[in-house]
């Protein structure tokens, strides 16, 4: 190693800094410039007239750049290239350190750099150290990789936007964030970037900042992540007195079952504690209700932060306290459940979703599921090589829908899509690459991943997870080839006037998706399982960060099975959605939610479906409208009646005392010496008589 | 001090008992809080306090001389320092007030009420 591990992630937060402060600078005097321009305009205004506060700070519409070529040239550049660069870094120790690990039998130690002396606590030292393992080393690639890609299609997407340079900003601080995340050494470092991350995607999400829903959703985004968080630093506090220390050294101790018996919170409880934080960052039931709002946020924003990355943190978590959670194998059994139970939740909602992003949204709260699904059965590697592939497959997703917004101006709206194909292909081509991944279709990425889970499910002996499992990956295949059903195919359903508007993107945008599209396609291979004559590289590198890698193994009759029936499963599903969509050339009217095939045809599920189970109506009955009854009670009971009521009562008692005795001031001077003398009579009195 | 003189001191405040200072003292300050409660002259109240001080100046003497103790003498003195400013201050208010009002009859003087 040749240079510090602490560069990779300080070369984005320096890109935040200079991208950040020249953002603002040009901001302000963007402002001053229009407000002069205004006042000009009108010159009888009077001061501190605010109408132009605020200009539009994002042009939705094609009126061109709203910033200078020399600005957008600047902030694309610090952005994309700090990226770029601290991705060239990390490949740059992570290449040798792969090598060599693979190379020799049990793979390389971890490496650990102290950065930086945090704290100390009597004996206990706490330091700033990053950490380059197996574990580490797969997020890091993906994140580096796919970052980079965003960014640079970031600088197509967001062309218009007079929020360019803080956008960029924005990102360079979530990348700084989620290598932070990744890299740490222990788990107070590790939750430096938990909580960056979060303000990063509570600051993206609400880019529109002048838009209610987009505020309402970040808001939402950073409350939900809130109850998770409480139980996360709960996990920590757990962790330290299980361990004694909050460092990784944790693992190895956890390896060796040197747990302090006498600690205050059982494994089982921590284990619990911390996977209550990794739902609330991977948006599992039930606090998964944030991340189908967080598409509020432009397009590259979801694909990094809410598909690709940031929501990938809490396998992260549960990967590597996977030799604690071992230890607690209730704790397991309830990763595994609820896991399986938001896969196949999550995908039901995306089976009638209309808006294209909310469709791929509800397809990342399924997927991770399925990551969850292969922590709780044991399955660590495999949920990891699925949050790899998964990395790849939904980032095209996203950006290639990113693309068809574009290309639609603004248009989410599938209903009003149809027959793209011929008019934006490199979109059509990488997006079905990734929509075959996803659903399964061997030899593609998410074949792979997808299968070892539902191999692990059913080789650790849990036949309930593998159906659900089996009946998500069918779930999966139908609403992906129902989005690409709706959005290429057929005829155009949009205006006349829309259609003609429809443009391919530039290439910072096709590039990225044409790199993951060949991503979605190849890197399953990174894992064949040696049933099919393969080594499983991926998780054989990945052995020494987890607990166990193969739980179970089950015979190759078994796993052909098993194959067979996952890819029989996707096949079933791409195929009813064509035949209830319509074959790819034929021309359909899916004008509103009733007409839609899936409302039609599935009776009373279709209603509940499509408005999400009413999952929000019924937090809102359970769980919003009670607290708001109490606070209603302690606000006018308790506030406004007692409280008030002390304060006022005694401001009262003064009043009335005062209008009681203030006619002892006649005015009369000789009544003052006559009080004054009986008072000082009385005080005699009572000195002599005491 | 020669013997002669002490004896003589001794004798001329023996000629009158400790008591009669207390019974004049008392009566002065009898006199001077009548004055004071019954007065309508600004100017009599004033000169009636001051007659309240110094019959307590006398006590404080008489029993300082009863008790042995010069703690009493030592009081009276502040008493008549701090009279003597209020004797300055008091003045100066009675001339702006009777500048102001053109009289210093206090039972005029009760515009300060509720």
């Amino acid at each position: 190693m040749t240079y510090p591990l602490w560069l990779i992630p300080a070369i984005p937060l320096a890109g935040f800094l200079v991208n950040g402060l020249v953002a603002l600078a040009a901001g302000w005097q963007r402002a001053s410039a229009r407000t002069a321009a205004w006042r000009e305009a009108h010159p009888d205004a009077g001061h501190g007239d605010n109408a132009l506060r605020h200009g539009d700070d994002h042009g939705h519409d094609d009126h061109g750049p709203a910033l200078p070529y020399w600005q957008r040239l600047f902030h694309g550049v610090v952005g994309v290239g700090s990226t770029g660069l601290s991705g060239v870094l990390a490949f740059g120790v992570l290449v040798p350190y792969v090598r060599e690990s693979l190379a020799s039998k049990d793979g390389l130690p971890a490496v650990v750099e102290t950065a930086y002396h945090w704290m100390s606590a009597g004996p206990y030292v706490l330091d700033i150290a990053f950490r380059l393992d197996p574990l580490s080393a797969l997020m890091l690639s993906f994140v580096t990789f796919v970052g980079t890609l965003i960014h640079l299609y970031s600088i197509g997407y967001m062309q218009n936007e007079e929020g360019f340079g803080r956008f960029f900003s924005h990102m360079n601080l979530f990348m700084f964030s989620m290598l932070t995340l990744v890299m740490a050494n222990s788990l107070p470092v590790l939750f430096i970037g938990w909580e960056g991350v979060g303000l990063c995607s509570y600051l993206l999400i609400g880019y529109y900042y002048d838009k209610d829903f987009a505020v309402a959703a970040g808001k939402k985004a950073f409350i939900a992540n809130r109850v998770g968080d409480f139980g996360m630093v709960l996990g920590i506090f757990g962790i330290f007195s299980l361990f004694g220390t909050v460092d990784f050294s944790f693992v190895d101790m956890a390896r060796q079952q040197a747990v302090n018996g006498g600690a205050p919170l059982s494994v089982y409880a921590v284990c619990l504690l911390l996977f209550l934080g990794a739902c609330g960052k991977s948006a599992q039931v039930p606090l998964y209700v944030w991340l189908p709002d967080a598409m509020a946020g432009p397009t590259p924003v979801s694909a990094l932060i809410h598909a690709a990355t940031m929501v990938t943190a809490g396998v992260y978590l549960v990967a590597r306290c996977s030799a604690v959670f071992v230890l607690a194998p209730g704790a397991l059994t309830v990763v595994a459940w609820v896991g399986a139970g938001t896969a196949i939740f999550a995908a039901s909602i995306g089976l009638a979703q209309n808006d294209i992003k909310k469709v791929l949204a509800y397809s990342t709260v399924s997927q991770l599921g399925y990551m969850f699904l292969a922590c709780g059965v044991g399955a660590f590697g495999a949920g990891m090589f699925h949050v790899f592939t998964h990395a790849f497959f939904k980032a095209c997703l996203f950006l290639g829908s990113g693309s068809v917004i574009m290309a639609m101006h603004h248009e989410q709206d599938m209903r009003a899509m149809g027959g793209l194909k011929p008019k934006i292909p490199q979109t059509y081509w990488t997006m079905m690459i990734a929509t075959v991944a996803i659903a399964g279709i061997p030899p593609l990425a998410g074949f792979f991943s997808k299968d070892q889970i539902l191999g692990a499910a059913f080789g650790a002996g849990h036949p309930a997870l593998f159906a659900v499992g089996l009946v998500t990956a069918g779930m999966t295949a139908f609403y992906m080839f129902r989005l690409a059903r709706m959005t290429f195919f057929g005829t155009f359903r949009g205006s006349e006037e829309a259609e003609s508007h429809v443009h391919e993107s530039p290439a910072t945008m096709t590039v990225p998706l044409w790199v993951l599209a060949i991503g979605s396609l190849g890197l399953g291979f990174l894992g064949i399982p040696e049933v099919l004559g393969g080594h499983n590289t991926l998780i054989e590198f990945l052995a020494p960060s987890l607990a166990v890698s193969h739980p179970h193994e089950v015979s190759n009759a078994t796993e052909y099975l098993l194959m067979g029936m996952s890819v029989l499963v996707a096949v079933a599903g791409i195929a009813l959605a064509l035949r209830w969509y319509g074959a790819p050339g034929a021309t359909s009217e899916v004008p509103s939610v009733q007409a839609d095939a899936f409302y039609r045809k599935t009776g009373f599920l279709g209603p509940v479906v499509a408005n999400k189970w009413n999952v929000d109506e019924g937090i809102e009955a359970l769980v919003l409208s009670p607290f708001r009854k109490i606070g209603n009670v302690l606000w006018r009971g308790f506030d406004a009646l007692l409280i008030d009521g002390v304060i006022n009562a005694s401001a009262f008692m003064v009043e009335l005392t005062g209008d009681l005795t203030r006619f002892f001031t006649t005015g009369n001077v000789r009544n003052y010496v006559l009080t004054m003398t009986l008072g000082v009579l009385a005080f005699t009195l009572y000195v002599w008589i005491r | 001090m020669s013997p002669a003189t002490s004896a003589a001191a001794a004798v001329s405040v023996m000629a009158v008992a400790p008591q009669a200072y207390l019974v004049v003292g008392t009566i002065l300050f009898a006199i001077g809080l009548a004055g004071a409660l019954l007065k309508r002259n600004a100017l009599s109240i004033f000169l009636s306090i001051e007659l309240m001080m110094n019959a307590v100046n006398l006590l404080f003497l008489a029993y300082a001389r009863m008790r042995g103790d010069a703690a009493g003498q030592m009081v009276v003195f502040f008493v008549i320092a701090i009279a003597a400013a209020e004797a300055a201050i008091g003045l100066a208010i009675f001339v702006a007030l009777f500048r102001a009002r053109q009289t210093v009859d206090v039972d005029k003087i009760n515009f300060l009420k509720w």
